[in-house]
């Protein structure tokens, strides 16, 4: 018996490596200090009324926002003990199997848990509020998808300590991905924590379509709506036709693996090609998914900080809409080498440099609104301006690679590292940084430190190009992605060590942020106005933090920028202040279930992870006891009584 | 919040859904007999089943999708017209693609 369970936990537990061990330590003491902390101070009520089973988007917005920052410090802790593995020649810090599971995790938490999450959570904090929506069109399904994404992110998590990392790169390709070369957990870890997560991902795209095109405030014309909800539709566009693709994907996969078919092994019929032509169907929109909210957080940002409307908004509009439709047109030009036609290579080649030219003009409408402008620098402004050069060089040498010649040597070079990390971290990370700092305030109504900042900031900013110029030279030495070593005779050592330090000179940058969010809960200058930027759209008319029903009365909206409009007529005394006739609010009711049944869909994920079927049924009898449960109820919503909202108002120092 | 919108137009009676659901079954037993029993050949088979695939398709979205239905814009259509687009890119490019696997 006792030697049966020392036999189980010593393949279950991952063992062996110091690293680890300091991990497993490291998890347990923070579980007992969690539920320590939750015990004595009698937290665990709060935590499930108030965050638990939560329908309010802002909450879930805030949820998704720690998460993406938790994860953020995962995936970069996994960079930086990547750059020390590389920054000499022979070093020997990470075995080649942990550094090849280690830049698996990077790449995955990255896009899917880091990227993917604080896009959402910027999604729920700002998009009703901009729209004069009281909350998103299905609230419930709204929670459904943070806490499968929550639960999908924690089953990835746990394979490093349990089971075994994935290690077959962050899009696991087979045949390495497949049975004969990959056995063990990891790789059902990496199909199943995406595909939980991913299920959340398509119902959020399905949420926020639905959100904008039915919720906005009466008198907001399409055309009128503010720029960042629409690069929002553009990307839930891109998620619903994308993430599909995905799923069966990554099913077809599990079924070769879990049921012995033959999608994509190498013999009985199979087609491991047909798998890289699959995956970047969605790889391809997934990029643009991430990157356009940034350009609406840009949009939003240059204009405020400029006091000027942006320049040429209906053709922000078309940019937008015109990256959503052709992003579906590009994929194959990442896989050029793979050997296809010359047709398809010249067809892809060409629709990559298409593609570049709406982000051109989006560069040139930002330039175009600053020029003339009142510019103040604060930091949402200070990360837009380091944005726009940092992209329009990874935009450039994205340009390079697409020209399908030059790739055959560019391919899987640091070049092509170089390139992305240049366009998701200028691009996804600054954008997504200047949208937080931008809309901090009227989530938790006070501003991020302003000193702290820019220390974060330059430190961030500095720490990129040293890391990452030199890798655009490493590629062009012959360097490719995934070595774990190097010799001295490479002659790469010198630009390598520089990498590394420029990877150390970010993780300053990420701790200072993480300082200034700790100081700035303190002694943050409190919003008091709730429009502490002279701001242009909805979200600025009401208190920050903005309270639970967001908008007391609904806004009647007239023109673009309405909020700024209506700032100036009162400045001009031009404005008519309307009889305000407050209504009881329809809101909906906190539910449990999502909650539950994402911790079923876990157990199905790790149940199949480990081959055990009956975890796995365990698991989707209760996802289906779930659904059940909501189907048959019926009480899920409520009215906030007019005194109420009268008086919350007058707390928030609002007479109505 | 979706709230009480359910009476403006009727969802569908129960005869339609019968009809849907035994249009459905039909369609899908075709191909299942014509390949259990293999009554054809190898490029016939291949089109009846892709043309009864196509057919439920059109059953479903008209007996249970209701998209006949819904107020203006019609946003339901717009979305499946580029859904189509989708697919057709999906298909087509993948078999333009991996063409070069039959040399």
């Amino acid at each position: 018996m006792w030697e049966n369970i020392k036999e189980f936990a010593s393949t279950f537990f991952v063992t062996g490596d110091p690293l680890i061990y300091g991990a497993d330590v490291s998890i347990a003491l923070t579980v007992v200090a969690i539920v320590f902390v939750l015990t004595k101070y009698k937290k665990w009520g709060w935590l499930w009324r108030e965050w638990l089973t939560t329908v309010d988007h802002k909450r879930i917005g805030i949820m998704y926002l720690i998460a993406s920052l938790l994860m953020l410090f995962r995936g970069g802790v996994d960079a930086i003990l990547m750059r020390l593995q590389l920054a000499f020649p022979n070093v020997e810090f990470l075995h080649s199997d942990h550094y090849n599971a280690i830049f698996t995790t990077h790449g995955t938490i990255m896009i899917l848990f880091m990227a993917m999450p604080m896009m959402f959570g910027l999604f729920n904090m700002v998009v009703p509020l901009q729209l004069g929506a009281r909350d998103v069109a299905y609230p419930f399904l709204n929670a459904v998808s943070f806490w499968l994404f929550m639960l999908g992110a924690m089953l990835f998590n746990l394979s490093f300590v349990i089971g075994g990392s994935p290690d077959a790169g962050w899009l696991s390709y087979p045949p390495l991905s497949e049975n004969d070369f990959s056995p063990g957990p990891g790789q059902n870890f990496w199909i199943w924590g995406i595909q939980i997560s991913g299920i959340g991902s398509l119902a959020t795209g399905i949420n926020f379509i639905v959100t904008i095109l039915k919720m906005r405030a009466p008198g907001m014309k399409l055309m009128k709506m503010p720029l960042f909800s629409w690069s929002v539709l553009s990307s839930c566009i891109m998620i619903i036709f994308a993430f599909p693709i995905l799923t069966v994907t990554l099913a077809l996969l599990f079924l070769d693996r879990f049921a012995g078919a033959h999608f994509f092994t190498m013999d009985g019929g199979g087609n491991p090609m047909m798998y890289l032509n699959l995956i970047w169907m969605w790889g391809h929109p997934e990029v643009y998914i991430v990157v356009v909210p940034a350009f609406g957080i840009f949009s939003e940002v240059v204009a405020t900080f400029s006091k000027k409307t942006v320049f040429g908004y209906k053709s922000m509009v078309a940019a937008l809409m015109t990256i959503a439709i052709a992003s579906f047109f590009t994929w194959a030009h990442h896989f050029f080498t793979m050997g296809t036609s010359a047709s398809v290579i010249a067809f892809f080649a060409i629709s990559t440099m298409v593609i570049a030219i709406p982000t051109g003009v989006k560069v040139f409408n930002w330039l175009f609104t600053m020029f003339r402008g009142r510019i103040s620098f604060k930091q949402p402004m200070l990360w837009t301006i380091a944005f726009i050069p940092c992209f329009l060089v990874g935009g450039a040498t994205g340009v390079m690679l697409a020209v399908a010649p030059a790739d055959y040597q560019y391919h899987n070079s640091y070049f092509l590292i170089a390139h992305f990390h240049q366009v998701l971290i200028g691009g996804v990370v600054f954008g997504y940084l200047a949208g937080i700092y931008y809309w901090w305030p009227k989530l938790f109504g006070f501003k991020l430190d302003e000193k702290l900042g820019k220390w974060g900031f330059w430190f961030w900013n500095i720490g990129f190009y040293v890391c990452f110029m030199p890798q655009y030279a490493l590629g062009f030495m012959g360097m490719t992605r995934r070595y774990y070593t190097y010799g001295w005779d490479r002659g790469w050592a010198d630009l390598n060590l520089i990498s590394t330090v420029g990877a150390f000179l970010m993780g300053i940058g990420f701790i200072f942020q993480v300082w200034q969010i700790v100081y700035s809960i303190k002694r943050g200058e409190r919003d008091t106005t709730g429009d502490p930027w002279n701001g242009r759209t909805l979200e600025w008319s009401i208190p920050s933090p903005a309270p639970f029903y967001n908008f007391a009365v609904v806004p009647e909206v007239k023109e673009a920028d309405d909020w700024w409009h209506t700032k100036q007529a009162m400045a001009n005394g031009t404005y008519k202040k309307e009889p305000v006739h407050l209504e009881p609010i329809h809101m909906p009711k906190n539910s449990g279930i999502p909650f539950i049944m994402s911790c079923f869909w876990f157990l199905v994920g790790f149940g199949f992870t480990f081959g055990w079927v009956w975890m796995a049924v365990i698991g989707f009898i209760g996802v289906a006891l779930s659904m059940w449960a909501r189907s048959f109820q019926y009480d899920t919503d409520y009215y906030v009584p007019v005194d109420e909202v009268r008086s919350t108002e007058a707390s928030l120092g609002r007479v109505v | 919040m979706h709230h009480e919108n359910h009476d403006n137009h009727n969802h569908g009676s129960l005869k339609s859904y019968v009809i849907g659901f035994i249009l459905s079954i039909v369609l899908t037993i075709i191909p299942l007999v014509l390949v259990m029993n293999h009554m054809l050949e190898k490029t016939a088979l291949v089109i009846t089943i892709m043309v009864m695939a196509i057919l439920q398709f059109i059953v479903q979205l008209f007996f249970f999708m209701h998209i006949r239905e819904g107020e203006k814009p019609r946003y339901n259509v717009q979305t499946l017209i580029l859904g189509l687009v989708i697919v057709f890119t999906i298909v087509a490019g993948s078999i333009w693609i991996m063409t070069f696997n039959k040399y």
